[in-house]
């Protein structure tokens, strides 16, 4: 028999209400030995709960809904409770006591949601990521998967794939029939949209970017000012500030949103061409390998030096002059409206580079499976149906693998839809 | 009192190729027809092989079955489909005199002479407990035997519909089997209609050939059966026409006494295999269909109109004939009528073709929901190989969905059943590349004959091949044949394609070794199962969680369940 299982289901008390969630064959009863009664399904009741000596726990807003078209695909009871701490302790203590209910585990409900098909895979993976959202713009793109935007997206992709596995197929099995003849023969063009759209795909970020932030490096040479900058930039003073050049030996980095925008900013070693101290030296190494995996670079050094693409910075202006219009940003740490207007720019730039984030970012499960799919449809050319048709499968199969669904059927479908096959 | 270890009931294409199968595995077999005479009778179109089709003639013939050999007897007109496209997907096909084919059919079967052919009907299974003891006839005989193959193709429940006439039998002039269909009702089996159809066919001296393009017989000598040595009988040509405007719109008249849209019948017919009031419905856009003039014979002026079976009233039939090009003149010589007739749902079955409930019982062909000879012929020889294997204790045989078409064929019916009648198409094999008609003999004749069922003979001329096969791949074709050369050379163009599909079928195999419980109180016992899905579940029976994927219908969280469970079991 399953386990009903319960958890808090919003964040951590003490909040103005919490939701606590039961599933699972006997969330009905659980949720009467608190709540005395259920309101009808789907409907919300006002209940006072009470524990086993009948001692009221609180007044809560409480639903049933009945399994399968839940959630969880089980009967599912919620308690919207008033959110503090002992409330809340006291509902989950009571609910533990009761036989076969249980404390769920993390990621039991989304679990129970995928074994009883309530989602299929890369939902599942979408709300595992929209539950561990911490910004706006991981919240956007963990809800367009968890809401089904990229099973469309395969959906359409395996449409299109499907028509021409049935055209191919049409030829194969029935090219002697004259309705297949008179139907335009395969076309491997058929397939570009659908390359393109598979190659923008993978040109968008992959979600690591989105949980792990934007890489945003400060480089230059010694003494340039990265680690005041760097501070700056956190508002905290994150790393040791000295006039001493070369105090940052190793690579810091610091975790920080702007604009719904998670960023790693990276203050590395002063760039020098030698060097004698051995730790600076491996410190600098690593500031050549960061740049080459930057977002972003923020360069504080001469401009003849800087590297493609870098933001140049003109640091320190308080101290020094600099022609403004050479500068991408002219800064000082001791005027606040300069560090402002870099952030706005390393935030425009990094939604640039990020594009439309309000969509579907892919997993690196997809991007692998996307990535298969695209080699195979590359080798379709028109020449050899039955190589043709082989690719095509094996497209098929890995963008099946995303949903987790045979794509066989559904061109057996567009095959018998489409033509009048059989003598 | 007469015993035997099989009886076979039927003698349709199914029935004699599952008799001589069992009859290769040593067992003493009985095959039951109601009339002697029209064993190995093609009732439907004169040919034999096709797309996918021809896949399963070679297969049945790599494991000694009749139907290439008898095809070869028979054949007057030789096609290989697809010639241009690549050997994967060539289909052979040939068009077979209907007397020569029954002929040959008979001769075979004369050669096994452990075959004893009994003519009557058979009515009833007769069961001790939970197993098979004998077979009841009409006339009161009882036959002893551990296991029966039912073969029975559209005769169980058999209804003929011709316009607003309507007719018992699986064939013009020919008795249903009811009471055997209503002992298959009483045991609560799940059953259901299928439907299926004829043209009308021709007198092909009415015909004006003239004005028809002629379609001659391939040149190349080639065979369906390698076993064949004899030379071809004369070659004649087919010819084809298409239907007219006109003929359509005779046939929109004709539709008010049409049993298919009357609702008269309930059983489905087959998307691939439509009427010509279907098409002419389905695709009104269309302003004609194509119809291949095929000869039933050498001496014997019949044609079969291929491309427009149908059911409409005999004066409709006629009208709608005269309309086509090259027929304005042509007599019917027996008009086209349709058959309603029961079937079994294959999820019933296991990959033997045993049915669950009765054990020893074994069906094979339409009755299990398939259309074509082809079909029905392999299905006939996995029956009777493994009946045989149940009577006298032998290893049971089972063709997997990487070992050849039979093994396709057979998965997806067990496991998905279906909706309309079953055609094999060669885009129902994952394996396509490995799977072809050219290497039936290499994938399947090893095996077999190291399971003990192929005839003396056959075992030579495996061996004989099998030198010749070695020789040529490594690179000396002196010796081989023609074919085998072929064979090679095909092998080395998909080399890396193969070696891909072959990692697969290991993988295929490997997940296919995680067993799972299929029966109704062990699957409620598994978390995240819906009722539906342990429904679906149950009644295919999969047994393990590569076979309970392809099950219709079960989603991947189900499967995910099921190997959560399993794997949870195992630890």
């Amino acid at each position: 028999m399953t386990d009903t299982i319960f958890a808090l289901s919003s964040g951590r008390p003490p909040a103005a209400i919490a939701v606590i969630r039961i599933s699972g064959p006997k969330a009905r009863s659980a949720g009467g030995a608190l709540a005395g009664s259920l309101p009808p399904p789907r409907t919300a009741g006002l209940r006072r709960l009470r524990d086993r000596h009948d001692a009221t726990l609180d007044q809560a807003l409480t639903l049933f809904f009945p399994g399968p078209a839940t959630a969880t695909g089980e009967d599912l009871v919620e308690l919207h409770l008033h959110g503090g701490r002992a409330v809340v302790a006291a509902i989950e203590a009571e609910l533990a006591l009761l036989p076969g209910v249980r404390l769920a585990e993390p990621g039991e409900f989304t679990r129970r949601a995928l074994s009883n098909g309530r989602l299929d895979l890369a939902q599942a993976e979408g709300l595992a990521d929209l539950l561990e959202a911490e910004t706006e713009m991981q919240r956007r793109a963990a809800l367009a998967m968890a809401e089904g935007g990229l099973s469309r997206t395969v959906t359409e992709w395996l449409d299109a794939l499907s028509m021409a596995s049935a055209r191919i197929e049409a030829e194969l099995d029935f090219g002697d029939e004259d309705d297949v003849a008179q139907a335009s023969a395969f076309d491997p063009a058929s397939l570009t949209p659908v390359i393109e759209a598979m190659v923008a795909m993978l040109d968008r970020p992959p979600v690591e970017r989105l949980r792990d932030g934007v890489v945003v490096v400060l480089a230059g040479p010694r003494n340039a000012g990265k680690s005041s900058l760097f501070n700056a930039l956190l508002g905290r003073p994150a790393a040791i500030v000295t006039d001493i050049a070369g105090t940052t030996r190793d690579v810091l980095e610091a975790s920080v949103v702007r604009d719904g925008i998670p960023f790693r900013l990276v203050d590395t070693a002063g760039l020098a061409e030698e060097t004698a101290d051995p730790i600076e030296a491996i410190g600098i190494e690593r500031a050549r390998a960061l740049l080459d995996a930057a977002d972003i670079i923020l360069w504080l050094g001469d401009l003849e030096d800087a590297p493609p693409q870098a933001v140049t910075i003109g640091a320190r202006a308080d101290e020094r002059s600099y022609r403004a219009d050479c500068y991408d940003h002219v800064v000082s740490i001791h005027t606040p409206a300069t560090i402002d207007a870099l952030w706005s720019g390393i935030a425009s730039r990094a939604a640039r580079s990020l594009g439309d984030l309000s969509g579907i970012v892919p997993h690196r499960r997809h991007r692998e499976l996307i990535g298969r799919a695209l080699v195979e449809l590359r080798h379709i050319g028109g020449g050899d149906l039955l190589l043709d048709a082989e690719h095509l499968r094996i497209a098929n199969l890995a963008l099946g693998t995303i949903l987790g669904r045979d794509a066989t059927e559904a061109m057996l479908d567009a095959l018998f839809g489409r033509f009048c096959l059989g003598k | 009192m007469k015993q035997f270890d099989v009886v076979v009931v039927g003698g349709g294409h199914a029935g004699t190729e599952a008799a001589a199968a069992a009859a290769r595995r040593g067992a003493r077999v009985a095959l039951i027809s109601q009339a002697l005479a029209q064993v190995g009778t093609m009732s439907c179109n004169p040919s034999i092989g096709g797309l996918g089709k021809g896949h399963l003639v070679r297969e049945v013939d790599a494991l000694d079955g009749l139907m290439a050999r008898a095809a070869d007897d028979a054949g007057i007109h030789y096609r290989m489909l697809n010639r241009s496209k690549g050997l994967a997907v060539q289909g052979p096909r040939l068009q077979a005199d209907r007397r020569r084919y029954r002929a040959s059919i008979h001769r075979q079967l004369a050669d096994y002479p452990n075959v004893t052919l009994i003519e009557g009907e058979a009515t009833a299974l007769e069961t001790q407990g939970a197993v098979t003891t004998g077979a009841i006839l009409a006339d009161g005989t009882r036959l002893e035997t551990r296991a029966i193959v039912l073969a029975t193709g559209t005769f169980l429940g058999g209804k003929i519909f011709r316009g607003l006439d309507r007719a018992a039998g699986g064939r013009i002039d020919e008795r249903p089997a009811n009471l055997l269909g209503e002992q298959l009702r009483a045991l609560s089996l799940p059953m259901g209609r299928l439907k299926t159809g004829t043209p009308p066919r021709l007198d092909g001296r009415t015909i004006d050939w003239a004005r028809l393009e002629p379609q001659p017989s391939d040149v190349d000598p080639w065979r369906m059966s390698p076993m064949t040595n004899t030379p071809r009988l004369p070659q004649l040509a087919c010819a084809i026409t298409r239907t007219s405007e006109r003929t359509h719109d005779v046939i929109r008249r004709g539709l008010a006494t049409s049993p298919l849209f009357s609702g008269d019948i309930e059983g489905g017919g087959p998307r691939y295999c439509p009427s010509i009031e279907d098409k002419v419905h389905r695709f009104g856009d269309r302003d004609g269909h194509q119809i291949f003039l095929e000869p039933e014979g050498l001496d014997d002026a019949w044609i079969y109109p291929n491309g427009i079976s149908t059911s409409l009233d005999v004066e409709t039939q006629t009208a709608m004939v005269r309309t086509i090009s090259g027929l304005e003149r042509a007599q019917i010589v027996q008009h086209g009528y349709a058959v309603e007739y029961d079937y079994i749902d294959p999820r019933s079955l296991d990959h033997r073709l045993a049915l669950g409930a009765i054990p020893g019982v074994f069906c094979a062909g339409q009755l299990n929901g398939t259309t074509g000879y082809e079909e029905a012929a392999a299905q006939g020889v996995v029956a009777g190989l493994n009946a045989a294997a149940y009577a006298c204790d032998l290893e049971p045989m089972i063709v997997d969905r990487a070992r050849g078409y039979i093994g396709v064929m057979i998965d997806d019916l067990v496991l998905q059943g279906v909706s309309e009648p079953y055609r094999m198409l060669t885009a129902r094999a994952e394996y396509r590349l490995a799977l072809r008609a050219d290497n039936a003999e290499t994938r399947l004749s090893e095996w077999a004959g190291s399971l003990g069922a192929l005839t003396a003979r056959r075992q030579e001329h495996v061996r004989r091949r099998s030198r010749m096969r070695e020789a040529a791949r490594a690179g000396d074709d002196r010796t081989a044949s023609a074919d085998i050369v072929r064979e090679v050379a095909e092998d080395r163009r998909y080399a890396p394609y193969l070696e891909r599909q072959s990692e697969e079928v290991e993988r295929m195999r490997r997940d296919g070794n995680i067993a799972i419980f299929t029966d109704g109180a062990a699957l409620r016992t598994i978390p995240g199962l819906s009722t539906e899905m342990i429904e679906r579940l149950e009644l295919a029976s999969p047994r393990t969680l590569d076979e309970a994927s392809r099950v219709r219908g079960v989603t991947p969280a189900a499967i995910a369940a099921l190997w959560l469970h399993a794997r949870k079991r195992s630890a």
